[in-house]
């Protein structure tokens, strides 16, 4: 039950565009068409479910205030939580590294599938906020924290999807000129932000 | 600095030029379309988008400076690597000055702090201009560049606040009330939908309206 809680929490009412605008920047540069905006939408929960538990454990293991009191007494009241920012870029960065190269190797259609995006994934603000965010809510296990990581991508997926299907539909739309292109995409991600607000308040 | 004494001057044409034209033609938020979450993030009041405009520009200035400096050196194949590295120390440093100094703006933005590694104009700067320019003109394109970030953050904050809240927070002053209570009496309401999340969205777009309207070649095809 808690874990579909936290999922639907993530997904639907702290969506991550609609709520946080995470990732805004590749949200509009690809959502032109549906398939690339599957492509980064998948590529984007790949990521999230395969760094959040590591950067979970990093939290809990090192980063946290009195979490290195496994080493020994010496170290029982360490706080590096300050070097949470480099620990978790370092290792998305190399993780989507790794991911791509094991990715290649072993299944070759997913690598066409996803390929191109993964390497832009590393700079993507979704990645890194997510785990900011899963560093502030402080999840009691990797369980929650892996779910939370799932949800949240889901959501991206949802909106990245939705708002590429609309621009598909309104590129032969009547719209006044300088709100052509990403004006446009703009004021469509709000509405749907306005639409999404209707989850606010909904409890399991 | 070797740089300085070169034949061109200081504040030639050129150089003014880089920290002009991203406040409109190359705006980085509104033209480019970089930067985003946290332009549309962190505008509900005016006093956090005047922080978060003064980090952006630091942590820009300073890494377009230090990547300058450093472009013979760095190899390019682990270029993102070190420019991330570069930009992560640096947030680090503005994350613990904003924690010391103005606690409670770093409280309210959060984990946006911390976004400003993974903010687009950093690194698209530091990727498509310090990396091949001397370091004096790389320090004016990241004023200008962070100049045009926190233009478009403060238009934002400025109609969200007073729209939503009739107030207006500057850091130094306070919270000032800009709708008076009289307007009030007469039956005026505070726009609710401006401290919700969607409501930056439309001013942006409204904001990106109006430019392409009065500059008609910036229009998408």
């Amino acid at each position: 039950m808690e874990y579909i809680n936290i999922f639907i929490k993530s997904a639907f009412i702290d969506n991550m565009i609609f709520t946080f605008f995470f990732g805004m920047c590749s949200y509009l540069a690809v959502s032109k068409t549906v398939k690339t905006a599957v492509g980064l939408g998948s590529a984007v929960i790949f990521v999230l479910v395969v760094t959040i538990p590591i950067n979970y454990l990093l939290e809990t293991l090192v980063l946290q205030e009195g979490a290195l009191a496994w080493l020994g007494d010496d170290y029982a009241n360490m706080d590096l939580s300050f070097l949470s920012f480099i620990m978790f870029i370092a290792v998305i960065a190399s993780i989507v590294q790794l991911v791509e190269m094991l990715v290649e190797k072993f299944s070759p259609a997913l690598y066409g599938a996803l390929g191109i995006f993964l390497p832009l994934i590393a700079v993507n603000c979704a990645i890194l906020g997510a785990a900011l965010f899963m560093q502030q809510k402080q999840f009691a296990n990797i369980g929650q924290a892996t779910v939370y990581g799932l949800g949240s991508g889901f959501g991206w997926f949802l909106a990245i999807v939705l708002i590429a299907a609309i621009r598909e539909k309104i590129k032969y739309s009547h719209i006044p000129a300088p709100l052509r292109g990403v004006g446009m995409a703009f004021i469509l991600t709000g509405l749907m932000g306005l639409a999404f607000l209707g989850f606010l308040g909904f409890e399991l | 600095m070797s740089e300085v004494k070169t034949s061109e001057p200081l504040f030639s044409k050129k150089n003014m030029e880089l920290i002009k034209n991203p406040l409109n033609q190359i705006n980085p938020v509104t033209i480019q379309v970089l930067g985003i979450c946290s332009a549309l993030a962190v505008t509900v009041q005016m006093d956090n988008a005047i922080v978060m405009s003064i980090a952006v520009t630091a942590v820009l200035v300073i890494g377009n400076l230090l990547v300058s400096l450093m472009r013979n050196v760095i190899p390019g194949r682990i270029r993102i690597i070190v420019q991330l590295v570069v930009v992560a120390a640096l947030v680090i440093i503005v994350d613990q000055i904003l924690k010391a100094y103005v606690y409670d703006v770093s409280k309210s933005l959060s984990v946006f702090v911390g976004l400003i590694i993974t903010n687009c104009i950093i690194m698209g700067r530091l990727e498509a201009f310090a990396l091949g320019n001397k370091p004096w003109a790389s320090i004016l394109d990241g004023v200008g560049n962070g100049f045009g970030y926190g233009l478009v953050l403060m238009v934002v904050a400025f109609f969200k606040e007073i729209l939503g809240s009739g107030t207006l927070t500057i850091p130094g002053l306070g919270k000032l009330t800009i709708i008076p209570e009289s307007f009030f009496d007469w039956g005026y309401m505070n726009n609710g939908l401006m401290l919700l999340p969607p409501s930056s969205l439309f001013i942006v777009g409204i904001y990106i309206w109006v430019q392409k309207a009065k500059n008609p070649e910036l229009i998408e095809a």
